[in-house]
C-alpha cells in the first residue's frame, strides 16, 4: 500500500512541473525566441576613450540592457590612441570569445574602414557609434552631424538677433574628423540662406581647450563686434568661454556648442555660460543601440548584409529650456554601479 | 671653466641660436606688424604672451633640468594629474587650502622619487620620467579622478577669482610666468645652488669631485620642476574653469622640449638659462597668433612651424658646427 501511495506521490510531483508549464503557456512564441536569440551573446564597446561622459554613458545604458537579457559587455579603453583602439578592435575579432556585435566610435573617416571589414567576415556586426566612417557598417547610430551644425547656425542666428552686428567666429575642432566636416558643412548651408551673416574666422581648437582659447582670443581682438561664436565641442568651449570672460563679453558673445548633455552641460547653460547646446542624447542613442542589438541578433541576416541609419533626434537647447531632465548625471550613474557592486 | 649664462657672448664668441631665433621672432613680429591688422595692438601684444605663459612656467622648469643635463618628460603627466586630483578633491569638499597641502605633498614626493631613481639609482633620466609619468597619469585617471575633464566647483572662489585676476592690466598666467622666470633667473645667476647646477650640466663627474652635493642637487631639480608643471596646471585649471586631462596625449610636452632646446639651451647640458626660455616661449607665441589671425588652418600652421624650426636649426648648425668635445658629450 505505501508503495503505492508512494508511486502515485511521485508521478504528482514528476507531473508538477509540466502542469505548471501548461498553465503558463499563452502560446506567445516570444519570450523563448527572444531569450534563445540572445542569451549568452557577447557585446563590446570600443569607445575613443572610456574616460569622458559620452562614453560613460553608453556604458552604462547599453551595459544594464545587455547584462539585461543576460548577455555580455565589454569595454575597451584606447585613451584616445587609434592604434590602441585598432588594437583591441583586433584583439575582439580573433580572441576565442569574440563578440557578436561590436560597436565603435572611430577617431577619423578612415582608419578602422579594414578592421570593419574584418569583423563582418568574422560574423561579428559592427554598428558605429556618433561618428561615421567611411564605411557603412551594419549600423550607424548617433548624430546627423550636418544637421547638427544646421541646429547650431539657426540657434546662433536666433541668439545674435537682426539687430546685431551679424559676424560670428566658428572654432572647429580638425580637419579629419567627421563630425567636424560635417558640422562646418551644415553651418554653411545655414549661412547660405542668410548671407547678412558673416563667418569672420574658423580657426582649429585640435580639440584642445587652451587651444581654442588661445584662438578665441585673437578672433575676439581681430573683430570686436563679433555677436556669436560656434565651438565644435563642450570641452574646448570652456576655452572659447574663458577667452569672452577675458576680453569682458560676456553675455554679449552668444556662445553654441554641441555635448553629451551631462549635468555640467545644463549647469553651464544655466550660469550663462554657454548660449546654447545641442545635445547627444545619450539615453535615446543608447536605447536605439540596444533596440539594433536586439533586432539583428534575432533577424537572421548576416554581418554586412544589410545598412542602417538610425539619427538621434536633435534640438538647440537653451537656459529657457532646461528642466531636471534635460540632463543626465554622471554621478547618478556612478552612484547605481557602485551601489550595484 | 666657463660658468655659462646664455651661450652667447656677442663679439667675443660665434652667434648663438638664442641670436637667430631671436632674430627670427624679431622678423616675424615686424612683418606681422607690417601686414596684419590689429596685430600691434597692446591688448594682442598680452594675449601672445598670455598664449605661451603656461607653456613658458613649463618650460622654465624643463630648462633647470636640462641644465643640469637631464630631462622631466613627467611634467605634463603632472600638471595634469595633480590639478584634476586638486579639483577633485575640492568638488568632494575639500577646502582650497587643504587640497592644494596634499596635492603640494604628492607633487615633491614625485620629484624626490624622480630624483633619487636618476641620482642614486642611476636610472637615465629619460625613462625614470617617462616611467614616473605613465604611471602618476595611469594612477590617479584610475584611482582617484572618475573623467578625463575635472571641472572647478562653483565654491572655489579663490581660484575662480585667480582665473579672472589681472595685475596692472596684466592677465594672471602672465604674471606667474613672468615670477617664475624671475625667481629661477635669480637663483641660477646669484645662489650657489644655482651655480652648482651649471657646474653640473657641464661636467658632472667633475662637480661631484670638487665636492658638490651632486645628488641632492638632482632631487631638488626635479622637484622644483614637479612644483612648477603644478603651477602651470593650476593656471591652467583656473583660466578654463576646468581641467582636461587628455592633455597628456597631447604634444605639449615636445613643445616645451622645443621651446627649451630652440631658446637655446642646449640638450647636452651647462648652458643657457632663463632669457632663452622666454626667447623661444615668444617665437612659438608670434608664430601662432599671426598665423590665427591669418586664419590658416592647423595643417599649415604645423607644416609652417616646422619648417621655421628647421630652418633655425640648420642656421644654427652652420654657424656652431659641432667640435670633437660636444660630439663626445653626446645629447640625451
Amino acid at each position: 500500500m505505501k508503495l503505492v501511495t508512494a508511486a502515485a506521490a511521485a508521478l504528482v510531483i514528476g507531473a508538477l512541473p509540466v502542469k505548471a508549464q501548461d498553465a503558463t503557456q499563452t502560446g506567445d512564441p516570444g519570450p523563448a525566441a527572444y531569450s534563445k536569440a540572445l542569451a549568452g551573446k557577447r557585446v563590446a564597446l570600443v569607445p575613443m576613450a572610456m574616460g569622458f561622459d559620452l562614453a560613460q554613458g553608453w556604458s552604462y545604458y547599453i551595459g544594464k540592457e545587455v547584462r539585461g537579457f543576460g548577455g555580455t559587455f565589454e569595454t575597451r579603453d584606447p585613451n584616445w590612441s587609434i592604434e590602441a583602439g585598432a588594437q583591441a578592435i583586433t584583439d575582439l575579432i580573433n580572441s576565442s570569445e569574440k563578440p557578436d556585435v561590436l560597436i565603435v566610435h572611430v577617431p577619423d573617416l578612415q582608419s578602422y574602414v579594414k578592421l570593419f571589414r574584418k569583423a563582418q567576415q568574422a560574423g561579428i556586426f559592427v554598428i558605429q557609434i556618433d561618428n561615421r566612417s567611411n564605411f557603412p557598417t551594419d549600423a550607424f547610430v548617433g548624430s546627423d552631424w550636418d544637421r547638427l551644425g544646421q541646429l547650431e547656425a539657426e540657434a546662433v542666428i536666433k541668439g545674435c538677433g537682426p539687430n546685431s552686428s551679424k559676424k560670428i567666429g566658428l572654432i572647429q575642432g580638425d580637419q579629419v574628423n567627421a563630425s567636424s566636416l560635417d558640422q562646418y558643412a551644415g553651418i554653411q548651408k545655414v549661412l547660405a540662406k542668410n548671407p547678412d551673416f558673416k563667418v569672420v574666422g574658423a580657426p582649429d581648437s585640435n580639440w584642445d581647450a587652451t587651444t581654442a582659447r588661445n584662438v578665441a582670443t585673437t578672433l575676439l581682438q581681430q573683430n570686436k563686434d563679433v555677436c556669436g561664436i560656434i565651438d565644435f565641442w563642450d570641452n574646448t568651449a570652456q576655452g572659447t568661454a574663458a577667452a569672452i570672460r577675458d576680453a569682458g563679453l560676456q553675455g554679449k558673445v552668444f556662445l553654441v556648442t554641441t555635448g553629451g548633455g551631462e549635468e555640467a552641460d545644463c549647469k553651464l547653460l544655466e550660469d550663462g555660460t554657454f548660449g546654447a547646446v545641442v545635445m547627444t542624447e545619450v539615453q535615446n542613442q543608447s536605447r536605439d543601440i540596444v533596440a539594433l542589438i536586439k533586432f539583428l541578433l534575432q533577424s537572421g541576416l548576416k554581418p554586412g548584409q544589410a545598412t542602417t541609419w538610425i539619427y538621434t533626434l536633435e534640438k538647440a537647447t537653451t537656459k529657457a529650456d532646461v528642466t531636471p531632465s534635460t540632463c543626465w548625471s554622471l554621478k547618478t550613474i556612478q552612484a547605481d554601479q557602485a551601489a550595484a557592486k | 671653466m666657463r660658468i655659462g649664462l646664455g651661450t652667447g657672448k656677442i663679439g667675443t664668441r660665434r652667434i648663438g641660436q638664442e641670436h637667430i631665433v631671436l632674430g627670427f621672432a624679431v622678423l616675424l613680429f615686424l612683418g606681422y606688424s607690417i601686414f596684419l591688422n590689429g596685430f600691434v595692438t597692446p591688448s594682442n601684444l598680452v594675449a601672445i604672451v598670455r598664449s605661451v605663459a603656461v607653456l613658458g612656467i613649463l618650460a622654465v622648469g624643463m630648462g633647470i633640468v636640462v641644465i643640469g643635463r637631464g630631462i622631466d618628460l613627467s611634467m605634463i603627466a603632472v600638471m595634469a594629474m595633480a590639478t584634476a586630483w586638486q579639483l577633485e578633491l575640492m568638488n568632494h569638499g575639500w577646502s582650497t587650502p587643504a587640497a592644494m597641502g596634499a596635492v603640494c605633498l604628492a607633487v615633491i614626493v614625485l620629484g624626490t622619487v624622480n630624483g633619487i631613481l636618476i641620482a642614486y639609482g642611476d636610472v637615465p633620466a629619460i625613462f625614470a620620467t617617462l616611467a614616473s609619468g605613465s604611471f602618476v597619469f595611469g594612477f590617479v585617471r584610475s584611482q582617484l579622478i572618475t573623467q578625463d575633464v575635472v571641472y572647478v566647483p562653483k565654491t572655489a572662489d579663490i581660484l575662480l577669482a585667480l582665473g579672472q585676476a589681472r595685475v596692472a592690466t596684466l592677465p594672471i598666467e602672465v604674471v606667474f610666468f613672468a615670477l617664475a622666470v624671475l625667481v629661477v633667473f635669480l637663483a641660477l645667476r646669484f645662489t650657489k645652488p644655482g651655480r652648482f647646477v651649471y657646474l653640473m650640466g657641464d661636467n658632472y663627474v667633475a662637480a661631484r669631485t670638487m665636492g658638490i652635493p651632486v645628488r641632492p642637487m638632482v632631487v631638488i631639480q626635479y622637484v622644483v620642476s614637479a612644483l612648477l608643471a603644478w603651477l602651470a596646471g593650476l593656471v591652467t585649471a583656473a583660466g578654463l574653469q576646468s581641467i582636461n586631462t587628455r592633455i597628456v596625449n597631447s604634444t605639449l610636452l615636445y613643445d616645451v622640449i622645443l621651446v627649451v632646446v630652440i631658446g637655446g639651451i642646449g640638450l647636452s647640458g651647462g648652458k643657457g638659462g632663463m632669457r632663452n626660455v622666454v626667447v623661444g616661449a615668444l617665437l612659438i607665441g608670434i608664430m601662432l597668433n599671426g598665423m590665427t589671425i591669418l586664419d590658416l588652418p592647423n595643417i599649415y600652421q604645423n607644416l609652417i612651424k616646422a619648417t621655421i624650426l628647421l630652418a633655425a636649426i640648420i642656421v644654427d648648425s652652420r654657424l656652431n658646427p659641432r667640435d670633437e668635445q660636444t660630439a663626445q658629450q653626446g645629447d640625451i
